[in-house]
């Protein structure tokens, strides 16, 4: 199966050629024009590579050695690997935060916040359930109650966009920080845990209460959530009526309206469930790695994961393998940082610089005539 | 007792909203000045971020703050004319350019900023306006940086050659309309690519006051969203730069109420008040804009809220 996009981008190109001059199959025409989707976002990674290659030999540092190390702390060995899943868990759900959104024409860019603040909610709801509830129920109860909070929390952008035309790549910043802070608030204040001097946390949850990892790994369950929701939201965005309103919604705001499409009702259903998923990623962090809920919660995982999204083209079934790519990248940061001397915020540079680069690749859709059906190439 | 406090509490934010609005005004103004080009840079928190980095690494080196200042804005510059360049070219959106050069600026800012999180660099130092008055507090809160005046005076010189000149003229009109400008012979990529760059210089000159002035040090949580929510100001201020300096100010004196109020011993709600600017912000947003028609003297050719 080719990484097809969904169809708000796809048909322009396949639709005209209806009939192809020169016989070319339906499949043939398809993969011309899907391929432009692929190729281009690779050669703005191998240019984003070039450049960030240039960097390290201005700094007198090797670029086959970060190479190395990548790979090394990425994914050479089974340890590496399995941190990489880990770390691709969190990247995948906040992917999605951006991904949903954006089929309905919304750049949202609050997956941190709806992260810190769902992981932070279920901490705090499991702390009178500790002891008192066994561990599956107080899992699931928290799990929802993140996604719900998460859910709540992006959902405010996106009724503000509809029901007052707030800007909602501002407003879902704002609301980032406005969570973060409200996180501080209750876990240096009513909710600290007073036994624990170090870091200002909420009581921890206890090996009991912990979700253990995927039987023969040291991956936890946040990975397989994380897949399955891609495949199930990938069906909801390009299977269903829903779906289709929503993508009809992205592609012409007025159309849809005069349609009777339900246009508020999906913008707020859309970012939603993109603050669900981020929400999600926040439950797994604080269930399965952190243990309670701390500042470690804002640890960047919210804004990876827009780059994830616009990498994968805010394809969902694209998605994990950005996702892996960069957990590697991130799960490696360490080892770079010790074995290169280099800054921990290397990987931010690294990060910034494809982020760049591929925003300015969107200019090259269209020029490549090879891209198009054969009939389509003389008349451009 | 009581009265003294209070007292103490509005001096203190009479001085905070001094300190705290002046990089506010100098981003607003530089995205005041993009903005009436027609395009939005999203991008000035990273810009904010790198000026306070170069400003502090250019301060240590030469013992000059100035030249940090200079150098602040040549780095903001810089960026604010990558900005320009890419979404100079076709297809590419503007709004998600700024993301991503937020993360980029942020990014090398930390990269090269590592090294200065240590050392002491020379500040900018500022001017006693309360030299007439006995009262220490009020001593203290009259302590203006002078940035805080060049930036009033940009402000005024920007609203009056905005109205009053032929670029001021030339800029509106790619605002407006790109068409009509194009019509004119005007080249709207250019113009766009030029506010972009001098709006990037005021908002890296804004990120060098934070790491030289207040809070006077460089560190990795120095701009919290400043940046960001000077973006929402220019819409508050309603695209004039004399309104940015007030809102400014506004904002400035929201962002004191937390420290003013732990001057007085008052520490509860810290992280409240720590969050009151970004709330200020969104409430602010919520109640100027409109579902149903766009903002009141809005550039039309602003991507943002077409």
């Amino acid at each position: 199966m080719s990484d097809a996009p969904l169809a708000t981008e796809a048909p322009r190109d396949v639709i005209h050629s209806a009939p192809p001059r020169a016989a070319e199959s339906d499949f043939a025409v398809r993969l011309r024009a899907n391929s432009e989707y692929v190729v281009i976002p690779l050669l703005a990674l191998a240019i984003a590579a070039g450049l960030f290659a240039i960097f390290l030999l201005a700094l007198g540092k090797s670029p086959a050695d970060f190479i190395f190390y990548v790979w090394r702390g990425g994914f050479g060995t089974s340890f590496s690997l399995q941190n990489t899943l880990q770390r691709s868990a969190p990247l995948i759900l906040t992917a999605l935060a951006v991904a949903i959104p954006a089929r309905i024409g919304l750049i949202m860019i609050g997956g941190e916040g709806a992260l810190v603040l769902g992981g932070f909610a279920s901490a705090a709801l499991a702390i009178p359930m500790l002891g008192h509830v066994p561990p599956i129920p107080t899992l699931i109860v928290m799990g929802l109650f993140a996604m719900a909070v998460g859910g709540f929390w992006v959902g405010i952008a996106g009724y503000l966009r509809y029901a007052r035309g707030v800007n909602e790549t501002i407003s879902s910043l704002l609301l980032t920080y406005i969570g973060i802070a409200i996180m501080n608030f209750f876990v240096e204040g009513a909710l600290r845990d007073l036994t624990d001097p170090n870091k200002p946390s909420t009581k921890p949850l206890g090996k009991a209460y912990m979700i253990g990892t995927i039987p023969g790994t040291e991956v936890h369950w946040g990975l397989v959530f994380g897949l399955a929701l891609c495949v199930g939201l990938y069906f909801l965005m390009s299977r269903t009526t829903f779906g289709f309103a929503a993508r009809v919604t992205g592609g012409n705001f007025r159309a849809a309206l005069a349609q009777g499409l339900p246009v508020g009702r999906l913008i707020v259903a859309c970012s939603a469930i993109a603050g669900a998923c981020a929400g999600l990623a926040g439950f797994f962090e604080v269930a399965a790695i952190q243990g309670r809920a701390n500042a470690s919660l804002a640890a960047g995982y919210g804004f990876t994961g827009i780059l994830v999204s616009f990498l994968a083209r805010h394809n969902p079934l694209v998605i994990p393998v950005v996702a892996i790519l960069f957990g590697g990248l991130v799960a490696s940061g360490g080892l770079i940082q010790r074995r290169m001397d280099l800054p921990d915020a290397t990987v931010l540079v690294l990060q910034g610089l494809i982020f760049v680069v591929l925003l300015t690749s969107e200019t090259l859709y269209g020029r490549f005539p090879i891209f198009k059906p054969r009939g389509e190439r003389d008349r451009t | 007792m009581m009265h003294d406090a209070v007292l103490t509490v509005l001096v203190a934010m009479l001085g905070g909203a001094i300190r705290v609005s002046t990089p506010f005004m100098f981003v607003a103004l530089g995205e005041c000045l993009t903005e009436k080009s027609g395009r939005v840079n999203l991008g000035l928190e990273g810009t904010l971020v790198l000026g306070a980095m170069v400003a502090y690494a250019f301060s240590y080196h030469t013992g000059s703050p100035w030249v940090g200042v200079l150098f602040a804005g040549v780095a903001g510059s810089f960026l604010g004319a990558m900005h320009g360049t890419i979404c100079g070219l076709p297809r590419v959106n503007d709004v998600a350019v700024g993301i991503s050069m937020m993360l980029f600026g942020t990014g090398v800012a930390f990269f090269f900023g590592k090294p200065y999180i240590q050392p002491e660099a020379p500040r900018l130092a500022s001017i006693p306006l309360g030299f007439w008055s006995h009262s220490p507090n009020l001593k203290s809160a009259l302590q203006v940086n002078p940035l805080f005046f060049v930036g009033i005076l940009i402000a005024i010189a920007l609203a009056w050659s905005l109205r009053n000149t032929r670029w001021g003229l030339v800029v509106r009109t790619v605002g407006d309309s790109a068409a009509a400008a194009r019509a004119m012979g005007i080249s709207v990529n250019w113009v766009r690519f030029l506010t972009t760059t001098v709006g990037g210089f005021f908002a890296g000159v804004g990120g060098a006051f934070l790491s030289l002035s207040y809070p006077g040090s460089w560190n990795q949580g120095l701009s919290s969203g400043q940046g960001l929510m000077a973006v929402a100001l220019v819409i508050f201020a309603r695209w004039n730069p004399l309104r940015c300096v007030a809102a400014a100010l506004l904002f400035g004196g929201a962002g004191a109420i937390g420290p003013s109020l732990q001057s007085v011993g008052i520490t509860q709600g810290y992280y409240f008040f720590n969050a009151a600017p970004y709330i200020l912000t969104l409430a602010i947003m919520i109640a100027t804009s409109s579902a149903k028609h766009s903002a009141r003297d809005m550039p039309g050719e602003l991507s943002m809220a077409k």
